[in-house]
Parts: structure tokens; sequence; C-alpha cells
């Protein structure tokens, strides 16, 4: 050991801090920016090069998924208990949407089984995003109780692993019950529609960009809490909210609100714009008609926002004291 | 010396705190809760690193980990900029919070092993060896089917510690580890550490409010308050810098008058007949001891160490107010 050295403060602070050492931590520098557009599935890896990323990213959130799901074994009669529940929520849903449509014929302009389309298709998009992601929203309690320092200790991407915390298997019943709607309205479609491959590709591209879509606004709301630990409520009027809006056609909607989810919160790419393509109507709110076929690029652009969000939140968590 | 495998230059963090100072107005302060700390640390040392609370060692070791993002100045742990490429560090370092578990809360501890043991892709035979060792140093056999959340907090605190070697660290941060524990757990925690250091070689950094960590373990003590380093060198120097005294407690036969005879120690106070004598912490107490027994009867005696606070309150009680002055 060298020489026992006693520090002293004195001087000001500021001083001894030369400029020739120049701070490497700006926030979203250079070398931060260029990762935008390495989001894979809504899985934004962190370290290496991009493709063992995102595979590292998928890796660890099997690992911590199955960990949750063991760890909800581990109370066997609870577990029993809330599979029940689920289901029965589920298909209580289910019957609310029969009762409906059983009464009303058509909604604004839409027949019934355009309506179960669109319904069908933001349902089993959402219902994507929310299974995989749904975690996201509880992200709060995380940082403000600190416990996200542990995620931050394993060699892993955080948003991977703070998106498989608490996974739950009964979420899969939103996309069940939602491919259920999409696959009836289908069958009723059948003969409505023109079909053709466009078309007839349309129906799962648009659902994958949906859930894509709505898993970036997730990690976009997510983000946000690393700021402002309450913020959860904001999102979830974005997705939950936004889902509940995309059930209906928007010619029951005000032309602003349209105009709104089209250009500023891009949720009218998740179903509306191409389901509309696929009904064979035109677009709502003056909206070009090649807008339907936008949709991979917007949900690339929101992957890619969601991920510069992701990384200056990450960058500036405060974690807890001690 | 050998190879610094920690690099500290000038690191600052500065947090934002807002309050309120009014029913809608709000205040924004800075506080500068690392400023400016600089020092190396080489492969293989084990370093205390201490200060009272709110010092900012916990964000320093948080800073090492990547947890936290530096406001200024430059860090490197094994020659990774811990921030930026978090991921990479954490398979070369372990790291223990004594007041958080990074361990399954419903699940055996055996599964977050085994989840430790896929998540940094540790070789199978590596990892058998490492898990047999800790089982076996750490007492853990009885405890690897047995749900995490009925553990005690000693055997928690071994299985995080545990859970932190299993990947052949080089570094190991450690976080108050023995805060909560009861004496046996504590002496046993930090007989594997001495045993990890001396035959792993692997390099400790260990933050602590109990000073008989830093005795039996570190060779290195670093001093942090108010986000400075005050003091970077050996125990018995800090001692000296803060003027420390440790309490000799003697037991005797009866109620005697103050021992005022012996050299090197002064009294403080009787209790009946058991009376307390201060020494300088750098000095030995048995010639003390010895003194003492040679000319009272003396039944008991024990030694009691100053804790880290009143230490380095002597130590820089004057220089707070001298640094008040300075920024006026």
């Amino acid at each position: 050991m060298a020489e026992p050295t006693a520090y002293r403060t004195d001087g000001d602070p500021d001083a001894c801090r030369a400029d020739d050492a120049p701070g490497p931590y700006p926030a979203g520098d250079g070398a931060g920016g260029c990762r935008a557009g390495d989001e894979a599935g809504g899985y934004r890896a962190d370290d290496g090069p991009g493709g063992y990323r995102a595979g590292g990213g998928l890796r660890a959130y099997r690992m911590v998924a199955a960990m949750w799901i063991r760890s909800t074994m581990a109370y066997r009669a609870s577990f029993a208990l809330t599979l029940v529940t689920s289901f029965c929520v589920t298909f209580f849903d289910f019957v609310v949407i029969l009762l409906m449509f059983g009464q009303v014929r058509g909604l604004g302009g839409f027949s019934f089984a355009e309506v179960a389309f669109l319904y069908g298709t933001t349902g089993t998009a959402f219902g994507i995003a929310d299974l995989t992601m749904g975690s996201l929203q509880r992200m709060g309690r995380r940082i403000r109780d600190g416990s996200l320092d542990v995620f931050l200790l394993r060699p892993a991407p955080l948003l991977a692993q703070v998106a498989a915390d608490k996974f739950a298997v009964r979420r899969l019943g939103r996309v069940l019950q939602g491919l259920l709607v999409l696959v009836w309205s289908l069958v009723l479609l059948r003969g409505e529609v023109a079909w053709s491959w466009g078309k007839v590709l349309m129906v799962p591209g648009m659902v994958a960009c949906g859930a894509v879509i709505f898993m970036a606004v997730m990690v976009l709301g997510a983000s946000a809490l690393f700021w402002l630990q309450d913020a959860a409520e904001v999102t979830n009027s974005f997705t939950y909210g936004g889902n509940t809006l995309l059930q209906y056609p928007p010619t029951v909607f005000a032309q602003d609100l349209v105009k709104g989810v089209v250009y500023v919160v891009p949720l009218a790419f998740v179903n509306w714009l191409p389901a509309l393509y696929v009904l064979g109507r035109p677009a709502p709110a003056g909206v070009p008609s090649w807008a339907a076929f936008a949709a991979p690029p917007v949900a690339l652009v929101c992957c890619g926002a969601a991920a510069l969000a992701w990384r200056a939140g990450v960058r500036s968590y405060r974690s807890t004291g001690s | 010396m050998g190879v610094p495998l920690i690099e500290l230059d000038r690191l600052e963090k500065t947090f934002t705190v807002r309050r309120r100072a009014g029913l809608l107005r709000r205040e924004r302060r800075e506080v500068r809760a690392v400023d400016g700390i600089s020092f190396t640390v080489d492969r293989g040392e084990m370093v205390g690193y201490i200060g009272p609370n709110g010092a900012g060692k916990s964000t320093t070791i948080k800073m090492l980990t990547g947890i936290l993002t530096p406001s200024g100045g430059r860090l490197r742990v094994a020659g990774i900029d811990p921030a930026r490429e978090r991921t990479r560090l954490a398979r070369r370092i372990g790291v223990v919070f004594g007041q958080r578990t990074t361990l399954w809360w419903d699940l055996p501890l055996r599964d977050s092993y085994r989840l430790t043991h896929r998540m940094y892709r540790i070789p199978d035979d590596r990892y058998r060896e490492n898990l047999a060792r800790c089982v076996d140093l750490l007492d853990l056999g009885d405890l690897l089917d047995v749900p995490v959340r009925q553990l005690s907090l000693g055997q928690r605190m071994r299985g995080d510690i545990a859970a932190a070697l299993l990947h052949d660290p080089e570094v190991l941060y450690l976080d108050e580890p023995t805060i909560g524990l009861d004496v046996v757990s504590k002496s046993r925690v930090r007989a594997f550490l001495r045993e990890l250091n001396a035959e792993r070689g692997t390099t400790v950094l260990l933050t602590t409010h109990d000073l008989t960590d830093i005795e039996q373990l570190c060779s290195r003590v670093m001093v942090i308050d108010h986000g400075r380093l005050m003091y970077d060198g050996d125990l018995a120097g800090l001692h000296e810098a803060g003027d420390g005294e440790r309490m000799l407690v003697v037991d005797l036969a009866r109620e005697l008058p103050p021992i005022d005879s012996v050299p090197g120690a002064r009294f403080v106070r009787a209790d009946g007949p058991r009376q307390y004598l201060a020494f300088p912490a750098s000095a030995s107490a048995a010639p003390l001891v010895a003194a003492v027994a040679a000319e009272y009867p003396l039944v008991d005696l024990s030694v009691r160490e100053p804790d880290i606070e009143s230490v380095i309150a002597k130590m820089y009680g004057g220089t707070r107010e001298g640094r008040r002055e300075s920024l006026r």
C-alpha cells in the first residue's frame, strides 16, 4: 500500500474539473443515436452486435418469463383461481360482444361483420402486445422501490427483463379472444369482400404491425416512467384506450380525433387504415389511400422513437438511496 | 504495485432534487452526491469504502456497476466503461446489496442459481465447481431446495453472496454485506471473503458501517464524505488522522477509585466496579491491560472500537466548518 494520504476539501469544486477531459456522458450523443434502428420485434438489446443483442434480449425474456411462470406455480391454488377467473372474464367479455353484435346491425355505416373485423384485428394486436410487454406499465413500482437495480446487474438487456417481469400466462386470454372474433368476422366477410392476394396478406400483416405499434407505445410510455413514476395512467389511455377506440369504425368519431390517431399517435395504422383497404372503403379524414400500406414503416419509426426514449430513460435512471 | 482494475478520474454524479416551495412553485436544487472522486484499485486488493449515511458510497458503487450514469469524469472497470457497456461488464463483476436480494423470492435457492448459470452462460463444469465450493464454504447444503422467502436474513445473505460469485467475477462489490446479521453469520461471511480474496485473487470493494469488517478484511480504507474522498490509506492511519480513541472497559473485583496511574490511558467514567479507560486507537492494548492487571484486581475486560462515524466526525469536524467558510 502507498502512503496514506488524506484529501482535504478546500477550494472550489469546479476548479479541479479540467476541461481537457471531455465528459463522456452527454445523454443521447452520436454513438447512441445510431442504435435507434436496432429494434427487432420490440426488443431493444443493449450491447454487442445487432443480431446478437436482439437474440440476447429474446433469450433473457424467455428465461425471466419462465422463472415467473414457475414462481406463480409455487402458489398452486392461487394460480388455479386466477386462471379460472381470467377465463371467466374473457368468456364474459366475449358474451358481451355477442350480445352487442346481436342487437346492433351496423355502426357508423359499417356492417356487423366489418365492426367485428375491426374488433378482432385490434384485439389480437393489442393482446399480443399486452401479453409480451404489458408488464412495462408496472415498472413504476420497480423504479420507486429501487428493485430495478437488480435487473441492471444482469448481463441481459433491461427492456427484455422488465417486459418479462411478472409474466402472466393468463394474458393469453386476450389474444385468444381477439383471434376468435377475427376468425369469426373473416368467415362472415367471406362473400362481402372482393379478396385479392394483397388483401389476404394484409390481415396477418396488419395484426403484426399493430402489435409492434402497441409495443412501441408501451415502451415509450414506460420510458416516461424514468422521469415521472406516475405516468402509467397516461400510457394506459393510449394503449388500453387506443384498443377500445380502434374497436369502432372511424366514422363514429370526430374528424379531429381521427386525425390525431393518424398523425400524432399513429394508432390508426394498427387497424383502421389497413382494415378500410381490406373492406374496400375510403380512408378517413382525408388520408391518402396508400397510407394503408404504410403500417410497416410507421411501426419501424415508432420502434426507433421508443428505442431512443428508452435509452435516454435508462441513462437518467436515479435509483434510490442505498 | 499491480495492475489497476478500477480507475476513477474526477468522477461526478449530480442529482436534481425538486422540492415543493409553495402551492405550485417548485424549487430545483442540484445535489452533488459524488463530487470529483479519483482513485484506482489494483487487481487482488480488498478495499473498504466507508463514510456516513448519504456520503455517496452507494452512488459510487452504482456507477461502478453501470446502474447509474455518471454526470462527469472518467470511469473504467476492467477497461470497460460501465454505463456504456453495462451488460458486458455484468459478466465480469459480482454485486451484493445487503438491503436488496437478487434471489427469486418464491422459488428454491437452486432455481436462482440455475438462472444465473444460463443467463451468464457459465460453462457447466465451472458452474458445478463454483456452486459446490460456495455451498461448502457458505454452508448452503440444506438450503438449496428451500424457497428464498423462507430463509433467514443471514441465510439469504449467504445465498446472495454465492449467487454473485458463480460466474467467477474479477471484482466483487459488497454494499453493507453484514448489515443486520448476527455474530456467527458475520464471521462466516468474513471468513469466506478472506478466503475468496486469498485463493482466487478476487478484488473486493465493500462499503460498511461495521468497522470490524474493515479491520478483519481490508488492507486499505477509503473514507468518503459529502461526495469527496477524505482519506485513502490503511486503518491505523485512519485512526491516527482521526485522532481516534479506543475504549478499554475493565471490570474490577470491587468499586475502586478511578484508575489514573496507568500511562497512555485516560480515565473516562466509572460505573460501579466497571471503569472506562480511553487510549489512542493506534496504540496496542496489551501493555495497558498488563499495567492495569498488575495494580488492580481485574475480573474481566473488553476493548471497544470507535465507530466509524465518530472517527470521521473527529477527523473532519474542522474541515466541514472550513468548507462552509470557503464557500461564502
